[in-house]
């Protein structure tokens, strides 16, 4: 029986905002950056007001506001943060130190494409480019999406299984300043479902402790750690991110009970039958199930996996949905520049390159600097991809949608 | 020396530090170690206050004392001691 909810309006940052105030966690530091903005001045305006008692700091950089975040976190707070593009940057150094610690931050990501030249608006070159940080990344089509997620995190981060940080990411503008109807849960039931952080213990140089810093009984933490110890912490991170995987959807089953709403780390969209599909993320999902309609009401056989989990990449569930498709184009909202293509095509790539018979694969970058991506623009997409299947092959696999060429 | 290093599954995630430094033993680093003329010595703690290691503590008597299994060799102490009296001696 899920609970009774309250349907309120609220954009993206809102709904990130909303749902940390009702998590309440223990610090919450950052530095307001657009289009993030609205979730730093929510949350510092329930401290003003009184609502919630996690300490605020209000920092003079991201650099600051996640170093922050890893002290709190170390000593064994909940550390909540939230940025966007350069701010991100800033804090590069800092989100590999807090996987490498194994220390469950939350951290919202409102896309924004990263400067230069400068542009505030939405695609997901700051989140893609930390790819490779450690953390774990949800993508958000919709403001109810992030709402659930910026619930979810905290027990999918403080698994004990898993001990990692996670970035809820939400598209810039198109989801962060757009008002939604959210439905809502109520505090007592959200703080019950994140309960207390919970600590495994570990044999430190005096002895067995909890793996947080406990003045009495002492703890290391991010020691020099050389070539002959470092790989193997490298395994410890690589073995969380498997156990990641099977953790997700637990905690995701165990809020379906209480929201009613089910999520997985893919989400395959009218694909039964069909011989073209779309794979991506983000906020044009919405846009691209939209046409896939429009497509099957044609009669063309579309469909859409949408991937809500990119890291840990979902190999094994991407390839049950797409082994059998003909022809798969994979929309990606941000470039790596000089390589062969994006950064969600060429991991989808690798996925299915082992298969003995699959799909023709085509990249579709898109929405670069918030260039808007219609339906016309995804009707295009589609029909390339019958092209590629009719004709049985691909020539350059690379389109730029929505590009003056 | 070959001592068998813990494999990944034995070690402690976070890479938390699992020994006391008390057992890291920087003794056997340097080739030098400090000699202190105490008659010299102005009893000012500077020494024990700068050896990055630790290694001197100050005894009873209010003299600095060398802990040869940590000291490595570094010659900090020699170099801070306002009145010069430790000298730097080669031991190997
Ligand atoms: S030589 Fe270096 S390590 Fe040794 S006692 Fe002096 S300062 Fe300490
Ligand atoms: S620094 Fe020199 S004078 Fe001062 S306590 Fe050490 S040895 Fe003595």
């Amino acid at each position: 029986m899920s609970e009774k909810q309250t349907l309120m309006g609220m954009n993206g940052d809102e709904s990130v905002a909303y749902a940390t105030k009702q998590v309440n966690p223990d610090v919450v530091a950052a530095y307001p950056i657009t289009p993030q903005t609205i979730i730093v001045e929510k949350l510092s305006e329930y401290v003003a007001d009184g609502e919630v008692d996690y300490e605020y700091v209000a920092v003079e950089s991201e650099h600051s506001a996640l170093s922050n975040c890893v002290g709190a976190s170390a000593a064994g707070a909940r550390a909540f943060t939230a940025t966007a593009a350069n701010g991100l940057a800033l804090m590069w150094e800092i989100t590999f130190i807090a996987s490498g610690l194994r220390l469950p931050i939350v951290m919202a990501i409102v896309n924004r494409s990263l400067g230069g030249p400068i542009n505030i608006h939405n695609d997901h070159s700051d989140s893609m480019g930390a790819r490779d940080s450690g953390w774990i990344q949800i993508h958000c089509e919709n403001s109810q999406e992030v709402y659930d997620a910026s619930i979810t995190a905290w027990r999918m981060a403080e698994h004990p299984d898993v001990l990692l940080p996670i970035m809820v990411c939400l598209d810039g503008f198109t989801l962060s300043h757009t008002m939604e109807n959210v439905l809502t849960l109520p505090d007592k039931v959200v703080s019950d479902f994140v309960g207390e952080r919970e600590f495994i213990t570990v044999k430190g140089h005096m002895g067995e402790t909890e793996l947080r810093l406990n003045p009495d009984v002492p703890l290391t933490f991010g020691p020099v750690d050389l070539q002959d110890y470092y790989f193997e912490h490298k395994l410890h991170q690589i073995d969380a991110m498997k156990q990641a995987l099977k953790v997700i959807p637990e905690v995701d089953a165990e809020y379906a009970k209480i929201s009613g709403r089910s999520y997985d780390l893919l989400h395959p969209y009218r694909m039964e039958d069909a011989e073209v599909a779309v794979l991506g993320l983000g906020s044009t999902m919405g846009t691209v199930k939209y046409t896939v309609d429009q497509l099957r009401d044609e009669g063309v056989k579309a469909g859409l996996v949408k991937m809500r989990v990119f890291r840990p990449f979902p190999s094994s569930d991407l390839v049950d949905a797409l082994k059998d498709i003909p022809a798969v184009g994979v929309l990606d909202k941000s470039l790596s520049l000089g390589a062969p293509g994006g950064p969600l095509f060429e991991e989808t790539m690798a996925t299915l390159y082992h298969l003995p018979k699959k799909p023709l694969i085509a990249n579709y970058i898109h929405g670069l600097g918030g260039r808007d991506t219609g339906p016309q623009l995804i009707r295009g997409v589609f029909e390339s991809l019958l092209e590629i299947k009719d004709k049985g092959e691909i020539g350059d696999p690379m389109n730029y949608v929505g590009a003056r060429p | 020396m070959s001592t068998r290093k813990p494999s990944s599954k034995e070690l402690p995630i976070g890479a938390v530090v699992t020994k006391s430094s008390m057992e890291y033993e920087t003794g056997d680093w340097g080739v030098m170690k400090p000699q202190t003329d105490l008659e010299k010595c102005t009893q000012c703690t500077l020494c024990h206050y700068f050896c990055p290691e630790g290694a001197i503590t100050m005894n009873d008597d209010g003299y600095p004392e060398v802990i040869n299994k940590y000291c490595k060799g570094c010659g900090i102490c020699a170099e801070e001691c306002p009145v010069k009296c430790i000298e730097m001696v080669r031991t190997k």
